[in-house]
């Protein structure tokens, strides 16, 4: 099975479930987790379902295209459910074998793995999932987001999409993969990431940086104070972006390094409040759908 | 008729570290509920899995004992008035007990008769008490608990089944929105749904659906499945208990399986091959009959043996990858040099107070050197010192750290020894981290002794001076485990060098710092009693009692050797009926002492014998003493103390102290004073209850 068709695989699983399915969030980002359709949805009461994939950029991990398992940009399959549903370990398994993998021709198995966001002020607790010792999903139920408790309890799925298609496709470079016929995940992606890599350790423009940072900073907090959530948020990831952007560069200097992890944690803890607040100021308009 | 219980709670995978804590708890709180509640059974077991707890008791009565019980009343001079009428307060007991005053029946007690009232209480139907089960099992604590879609109930993992079964009948009752059944669910994938109607099938319907509830049992058939293979191919498997604790509480049903990696990642340091495979991928390494690691690993498959070797191609598919990271990164290193990554330290952040770990370093050689010195090292130790402690944190910069965070140190000895240090250095930037737990190994080497003292009385000292103590059970940078540390170290080498000492050298450097800190004393202080509870804690461990631990700490904890020392002598001597003649002449003394603030004393101004003759006994102590001292031998001091318990008995039995001659009386205060100094120097022994009266 190529990328292409597990990704409507899973898309047709959890529409089946009745979740919404999004496209992509259009801002940069290091995990789906920070897309506004996750991480200001799961807060309050109204209860949500989606799935997405979401193109996730770590500069960090960027390595000019020539380690076999670390990528600039990798791809997780997302899966939002609002409140937690009681037989979400079925329902994911299910999504598993439609994939073509035969629980009973593996070893899957749920290991403890709690997560945590400093960042974003969220913390979850739940399992990596394992095939055959491989962590294909993370599967965490959220406790606290943007530093507020959440309740209901969301649960997010994220499976690694390049890693479980390494699994499926049996293949021991991510660069080989198959996307659709005849197309690789080299023939895509190999450039961009050589250029990326190129870019955040050599080419950018460090003093640009550190002005951009500035400046998303500041418009995410004017636009904040006008009630306007959703643009604040974008301009918070643009941030977060841009953070990690010098920090793979290595050039955030002594002190900083803290600092500016806690003005984007800040951000996104009031951002998180406003959000409520203006949701409830509206009534909650996704839980009296709910009641009809 | 008796009937057997079955209860188990299923979840979604449970932590691997809290099952087997868990199951005791749920075992021993159905035990105790049980006794109380007055309910016979014959038998009770525990079962767990990743997925389930579970208490089977057999033999339990259909109803609660029934039991007569005497309730006491007040006296019968309170319950009866002059003419023998009950009164007021004996007719409001025996209401309060459901009864009459013709219930009463008097007896008599220590010689004064009291009223009584006998009581029968009858014992109900247990099926109307089990659903107590629910309290039970809500009151399992786990390390850390969750909540799950709308319930409030906090929980290790959410609940998703319940069985409670009294013979056949189910007990109900319901948490968090899951009512109690008869209905159990097999192995996730080999399993199936099991109706039980016998509490007794249990363990044998499970086993068919391919669960092994006995924790015991699943780690017995992993331990012969690994026996199988080192008989079989001939190579050693040691089996750490930790990881085989882990092991069978993450699987139902384990096969255990061989699998292997290519043999070129064998150059890889073993530390980085055995905690690929060990801690993050819980695989057992595999050694040679020599000793020597071997390109195979042990997994465990939850599950049977059908399509095993898709499961273990699996498996080397993943430990490759992890592998050829890591040698990608070993061999990136490689092409550094100590001075490169030592340049990257600028870089990071200690502790925003306290700066980048390259000024930690620097100050972490200031002290290495000062105590190489003080100690009177030869050079060789204190080059070897200088250099361990400047490149003591490079290998915090290497990529393989970075990656292998638990290995730091080790990496640093490997990388160390191949960029061509001194052997010793090397292992001293590895033993500098010790003891890597409160009572983990102690660095071997004096120069990984030496910096991991100065490494570690810099974290406290400067932690301390801005205000970062801990609290509670908060106490992010490890400070107690790294001050248990330094009085371990200290212990075991036997310097001569006091902690005071030690802790004096480091304030004094960051008094030379611009680090914004609180006052220089109170810094001390807060040292002291910071410091005072680790040794108290160490001395806890030896035996030594809280008054004793008092004595020998409260002034300074000095050469903690000696202190250890004075502490074991003095928790004899304590109870020793010999001493007591000493013990209340020295501790007479003490009670007196700093009345005034005077240690000169003027012979001249004696009047009698007995004042000279104790003051040239101390006089004629003082040497010896410090010898003692000196020798750290706490018996010599301390007898040499002793000696001078006869004069000061003579001393108080012959002179008023107080005397209306103030001039002879401040003179008799300032020769307490002398003496009770020597006496504090050794120990605080008003402090001590001593037990000899006993």
């Amino acid at each position: 099975m190529n990328i292409q068709e597990m990704i409507l695989t899973l898309q047709k699983h959890w529409s089946g479930q009745n979740c919404i399915l999004v496209q992509a969030y259009d801002v940069e980002k290091g995990a789906g987790t920070m897309s506004p359709m996750t991480l200001l949805r799961s807060l309050g009461p109204e209860p949500w379902k989606v799935a997405y994939v979401e193109p996730s950029r770590r500069p960090a991990d960027g390595r000019y295209g020539e380690n076999p398992n670390r990528l600039y940009q990798h791809h997780q399959f997302q899966v939002i459910m609002k409140p937690s549903p009681d037989n979400i370990q079925e329902l994911y398994l299910d999504s598993l074998k439609k994939l073509g993998i035969d629980p009973l021709k593996h070893d899957i198995r749920f290991v403890e793995d709690n997560w945590e966001n400093p960042t974003l002020g969220a913390a979850g607790l739940g399992w990596e999932v394992w095939l055959d010792g491989m962590e294909v999903t993370q599967f965490t139920y959220f406790q606290q987001i943007g530093g507020l408790e959440a309740s209901p309890v969301t649960v997010e799925l994220t499976y690694g999409v390049e890693r479980l298609a390494s699994y499926i496709q049996d293949k021991e470079n991510v660069f080989d993969l198959e996307w659709t016929t005849g197309v690789t995940v080299r023939d895509i992606f190999f450039q961009p990431e050589y250029e990326h890599s190129t870019y955040t350790f050599k080419e950018s423009n460090t003093k640009m940086l550190f002005q951009l940072f500035s400046m998303y900073e500041e418009e995410a907090k004017t636009t904040m104070e006008k009630g306007l959530v959703f643009p604040a948020y974008d301009y918070v990831l643009k941030c977060s972006h841009t953070f990690n952007l010098l920090d793979a560069k290595g050039v955030i200097s002594v002190t900083e390094r803290t600092g500016y992890i806690s003005r984007i944690r800040n951000l996104a803890k009031s951002i998180a409040k406003t959000y409520v607040a203006e949701r409830e100021r509206l009534g909650f308009p996704m839980l009296k759908k709910e009641e009809k | 008729m008796a009937k057997d219980v079955i209860i188990e709670i299923g979840l979604e995978e449970l932590p691997a570290r809290f099952i087997d804590d868990a199951e005791k708890q749920f075992l021993e709180k159905a035990a105790n509920t049980l006794t109380e509640l007055r309910i016979p059974y014959d038998s009770i077991t525990s079962f767990s899995t990743p997925r389930r707890l579970a208490v089977q008791i057999q033999g339990v009565a259909a109803f609660q004992t029934t039991i007569e019980e005497e309730a006491k009343g007040p006296a019968e001079s309170i319950a009866k008035d002059a003419d023998g009428n009950w009164t007021k307060a004996a007719i409001g007991f025996t209401k309060g007990q459901g009864k009459t005053p013709e219930d009463i029946y008097l007896k008599e007690i220590k010689g004064i008769n009291y009223i009584f009232i006998k009581k029968h209480i009858e014992g109900k139907p247990t099926m109307e008490l089990l659903p107590v089960f629910k309290e039970i099992i809500e009151g399992i604590q786990f390390g850390k608990n969750m909540r799950w879609s709308t319930e409030t109930l906090r929980y290790a993992r959410p609940i998703r089944w319940l069985v409670a079964l009294f013979g056949n009948e189910v007990i109900p009752f319901e948490i968090a929105h899951v009512q109690t059944g008869n209905k159990t669910f097999g192995h996730r994938f080999l399993g199936k749904e099991i109706i039980l109607d016998n509490p007794l099938q249990y363990q044998s319907a499970l086993l068919e659906s391919y669960v092994i509830v006995d924790s015991k049992e699943r780690e017995r058939l992993i331990l012969e499945g690994i026996h199988q293979l080192e008989e079989k191919e001939g190579f050693t498997i040691p089996v750490d208990p930790k990881l085989l604790n882990e092991v069978k509480n993450l699987v139902e049903y384990p096969t255990v399986f061989l699998g292997s990696f290519e043999e070129e990642y064998l150059v890889l340091p073993s530390e980085v091959l055995i905690t690929s495979m060990k801690e993050h991928q819980r695989y057992f390494p595999v050694i040679s009959k020599t000793g020597e690691l071997l390109p195979h690993f042990i997994g465990v498959r939850n599950g049977d043996k059908e399509w095993i070797d898709t499961v273990i191609r699996g498996n080397e598919k993943v430990l490759r990858a992890r592998l050829a990271d890591a040698k990608f990164f070993y061999e990136e290193d490689q092409e550094q040099s100590i001075d490169f990554y030592l340049e990257k330290l600028n870089r990071v952040v200690f502790q925003v107070k306290l700066g980048t770990i390259s000024e930690k370093v620097e100050r972490v050689v200031h002290i290495t050197k000062q105590l190489t010195s003080l100690l009177e090292l030869d050079e060789t130790v204190k080059k070897h010192a200088a250099r361990a402690a400047e490149i003591s944190k490079f290998d915090l910069m290497t990529n393989m750290v970075n990656e292998f965070t638990e290995l730091q140190g080790v990496i640093g000895e490997k990388y160390a020894n191949s960029f061509g240090e001194d052997p010793v250095v090397a292992k001293a930037i590895n033993e500098h981290y010790l003891p890597r737990q409160a009572n983990g190994a102690l660095p071997e080497s004096i120069v990984g002794a030496i910096v991991s003292i100065a490494d570690k009385i810099d974290t406290i000292v400067g932690c301390i001076s801005v205000g970062l103590k801990p609290t509670g059970s908060q106490d992010p940078y490890g400070l107690r485990r790294q001050a248990t540390g330094i009085l371990r170290i200290l212990s075991a080498r036997k310097w001569n060098i006091s902690l005071e000492k030690i802790i004096e050298i480091t304030q004094s450097l960051y008094q030379t710092l611009s680090i914004e800190q609180a006052e220089a004393d109170e810094v001390t202080r807060e040292l002291h009693e910071f410091f005072q509870l680790r040794a108290t804690f160490l001395l806890k461990e030896l035996a030594v009692e809280q008054d004793v631990i008092q004595a020998v700490v409260s002034k300074e904890i000095g050469m903690f050797d000696y202190t250890e020392e004075k502490a074991k002598l003095l928790s004899v001597k304590r109870n020793d009926e010999a001493f007591k003649s000493v013990q209340e002449a020295l501790v007479r003394l003490l009670n007196l002492a700093n009345k005034i603030d005077k240690m000169f004393v003027d012979p001249n101004i004696f009047e009698t014998d007995s004042e000279r003759a104790l003051f040239e006994q101390y006089e004629n102590s003082i040497t010896a003493y410090d010898e003692a001292n000196a020798n750290k031998d706490a018996q010599q001091a301390l007898s040499v103390l002793s000696g001078l318990s006869g004069p000061i008995h003579a001393f108080f039995d012959n002179n008023m102290v107080m005397a209306d001659n103030i001039e002879v009386r401040d003179n008799r205060l300032a020769l307490i004073n002398r003496i009770a100094a020597l006496i504090y120097d050794f120990a605080d022994l008003s402090l001590i209850e001593w037990k000899q009266h006993f």
